[in-house]
Order: structure tokens, then sequence, then C-alpha cells
């Protein structure tokens, strides 16, 4: 195995990993909002969060990509205030990643708190309990297979994702070249061997984690 | 007589409620005196479990005032409305909502205010949960439920013990000890407990006085003797 194929998949790792752990931690939060506040635009919020699964990912990447642009507020304001620009670096990858797999992370989180029996927190309100503590010491340990499903569901997206990077991102050994692109890269090229070696651990890494998913499930009905 | 009793618990109160036959408007006036077992009897739509919930903070009235020992917990006109947090009560739900990932121990201690194993030890003792105290909620039968929520609930020491119809899942040779126990608890207590039920001969039993709601209003009230004759 060469230093391409090793670095092309720690980068997958990269963007995988990072995209996961902060979507977990702004996920949370708005989860925690969806599952138990009422307010009346909440319908478009959660049809904004779902989009991606149902939006073409070039559409997506597309849109990405114009607000990068400097001459667009949003691109401006990075450019002016942190000297970068988004479009065709890893950090670009990353914001669309993190949009993009939003209804990944969020959606198992959402359905977590929702299956937990309203009589727990209210249970733990009336034993004195705050908010807070009863998030932490009631909700969260009742709801781990879907904490386990949602950062398994949004590292597996992650590493499959394959519009969104080349519309944002290209196609840069080292910054943007993920593994699903170097498939692409390397069967154009006719390197079908290379392409079957990063086939087969994407192949394997989906397959181990969505065991895992499966696996929790299943304890899950037997919580409750 | 009752009345020359010193009052514990105030609640004049009113509340729209949405049942299956439709709306209708909770309105119960009230006073309640120390170390009553007090019962809410009816049908099922007829508020008991509004009325609970709304002494424990868990829903607020329309209008109206609750106010326990001088207290006040509720009033609409000066904008009063403590939460269940502020409230300290024992609250026992119907499906006893037991953490499924605490020991029955663990249940007990996490009540606890201050935080005394002696006290834990106690309630384990009282309610016979010495064996089960390793034991997580999923694995206990429904008496044993029954018992590790009462033990919980007395655990954190509340002015009210709300029981909300906690017979109701159980077979009748287990209500009868299971009715010993919540005289047990409510004798520990020293308090006001308000037990929802919908048996007669569970109200005979237990309750000093009873109120009969039915459509959110209360029609009859007094001794369990006097109102079931």
């Amino acid at each position: 195995m060469n230093s391409d194929f090793i670095n092309t998949l720690l980068l997958t790792g990269k963007l995988a990993g990072w995209t996961t752990l902060i979507l977990f931690v702004i996920g949370m939060p708005i989860a925690y909002v969806l599952a138990y506040k009422r307010f009346w635009f909440k319908s478009l919020i959660e049809a904004l969060i779902s989009m991606p699964m149902v939006l073409p990912p070039t559409v997506l990447g597309f849109y990405m990509l114009v607000a990068y642009s400097p001459q667009n507020a949003f691109g401006g304001f990075i450019e002016k205030y942190f000297n970068t620009r988004l479009a065709f670096s890893f950090e670009g990858v990353l914001l669309a990643s993190v949009v993009f797999s939003l209804p990944f992370m969020i959606q198992p989180l959402q359905n977590g708190l929702t299956a937990i029996p309203a009589t727990f927190r209210e249970a733990a309100y009336t034993l004195g309990k705050s908010k807070t503590e009863t998030f932490f010491k009631v909700l969260i340990p009742n709801m781990i297979p879907s904490i386990v499903t949602a950062l398994a569901m949004t590292f597996a997206h992650c590493i499959g994702e394959f519009g969104v990077v080349i519309m944002v991102g290209g196609n840069m050994p080292g910054e943007t070249r993920v593994a699903s692109i170097a498939i692409y890269d390397e069967v154009q090229a006719m390197n079908f061997d290379v392409a079957n070696q990063y086939s087969l651990v994407l192949f394997v890494i989906s397959l181990v984690i969505l065991t895992v998913i499966y696996s929790m499930n299943r304890k899950k009905k037997m919580l409750f | 007589m009752w009345f020359k009793k010193n009052i514990m618990l105030k609640i004049n109160i009113e509340r729209s409620m949405l049942t299956s036959e439709g709306k209708s408007l909770l309105k119960v006036d009230l006073e309640i005196a120390d170390n009553e077992l007090f019962c809410l009897f009816g049908h099922s739509g007829a508020g008991k479990t509004t009325l609970l919930r709304i002494l424990a903070g868990l829903f607020k009235p329309d209008r109206g005032c609750i106010s326990y020992n001088g207290e006040v917990w509720f009033d609409s006109d000066k904008k009063i409305n403590l939460s269940p947090q502020q409230r300290n009560v024992g609250y026992m739900f119907q499906d006893y909502a037991l953490f499924p990932n605490m020991t029955v121990r663990r249940n007990i201690e996490f009540a606890q205010k201050i935080k005394t194993p002696e006290e834990v030890e106690k309630l384990l003792n009282h309610f016979g949960l010495e064996a089960l105290q390793k034991q997580y909620p999923t694995k206990l039968s429904g008496g044993q439920k029954q018992r590790v929520a009462l033990a919980r609930a007395l655990a954190a020491k509340p002015n009210l013990l709300l029981l909300d119809e906690p017979l109701s899942a159980l077979d009748e040779e287990m209500r009868l000890s299971l009715q010993d126990e919540i005289l047990k608890a409510h004798e520990m207590l020293n308090s006001v407990t308000l037990l929802v039920s919908h048996d007669k001969e569970e109200v005979r039993k237990m309750a000093s006085r009873v109120i009969v709601l039915r459509n959110g209003s209360v029609v009859n009230q007094g001794k369990p003797e006097e109102v079931f004759l």
C-alpha cells in the first residue's frame, strides 16, 4: 500500500471524525429542543434538517460553493475575519459535510429522546432534579443505543460522501481527496486494483458500523 | 372533626381538560388536613390524574390558587407558580417511572437530597427490598416495582405524597398486600397523602376522606363510609 492510499484513508477518517464530533456537540441541543419544545415553525426546522436526505448532494454542494464565494456575505465574512477561502479546502469540505450529515445525527437523537417515557423526566423533576441534571443522569444513560446509532450513522454517511465533496472540495490529494473520490478517480484511470482496495475498506467499515447499530437497537428494544 | 385539624393543603383551582368525551372543566375547592390519607375517586377522564399533576406542578391551572402549610405554590392573580423542583412532592406514577439505568438502591439514592446511606438501608428494609437492591427495574415484577417507587418517593422526604392509581396494574392478591405498604408509607411520611383510585373497597380500607369527581366536578365528598353507603 502506498502513502497516497494511506493518506487518503486518513483524510477520509479525519473528515468523518470531525464531522461526527461537531455534529454531536451541536446536534444534541437541537434534538432536545425538537423533541421536547413546541413552537410554530418547528415543522419548518425539521424539514430543513431533513433536506439533505432528499436533496441531490450536488445541489447542496452548489449552494455551499456559492455561499463560500468572497463576493457573497458568508464567504466575504470568512475572508475578511479569518483571511481564508473555504472553497476547495478541507475546512470548506468539513462545513459542507456537517450541513449534509445533519439529519443522520439529529434524527436518531431526537427519536431516542422522544422514546424515553415523559414520566422519567417528570419523576426526576418531582424529585427536585434540575433539567440539566435530569438530562445527564436520566436521559443520556437511557438513550445510549440512540447515541451510538447517531454517531455511527453520521460517521458511515461521511465516509461514503461523494457529491458534496467533489462540488465543494474537488479532488486535491491531502486536502480534499477522500476515499469515495479516489475510487472514482482510480476507475477513470483504469487502476481497478487500487479502486478495489479502497472499496473493500469502505465496505468493511460500513458493514461493521451497521452491525453495531443493529446490535444496539436490539438492546434498546429490551430496555423499556 | 377533620376541619378542626391543622389545614395543610388548600386547593381552589380551575383548568379546562380535553377528554374522550370532549371538553370539560376541572373545578376543585378543597382543604386537606395534616396526616390525612385523602382519596380522589372517579372514572377515567374525571380529572383525578390532572389534579394530581397540577399539585405536583407538572400542569398549570387556568386560574386559582394552591398553598401548602401557608406557602403559596400557585396563585394565578399574583402570577406565582412554583416548579415541581420547588414543591418537593413525592409522585408515584402509574408506570412507576423507575429509571432503568439505575439499580433499585441507586433509584432510592438518586432521590435523596442529602445522601444518607442509613436512610437508604432503612427504606430498603422497610419495604423488603434488601435482596433486590442490586437489581435493575426491568428485572422486577409489578409489585416489586411499586415498592421501589414508594421507597424512592419517600427518600426525597416530600411534603406531599401523590399516588396515581398505584395498584391498578396489579392482581387482587398483590393489591391487598401493597395496600398495607401504602399505609406504611403514609405513616412514615407523617404528612398528607393523596391517592387516586377507582376501587371503592380500596378507598374504604385506606382513605380518611374521599372526593368523588365526575367530568371535572366534585359531586360528593366526606368519609368513605358516608360517601359509599
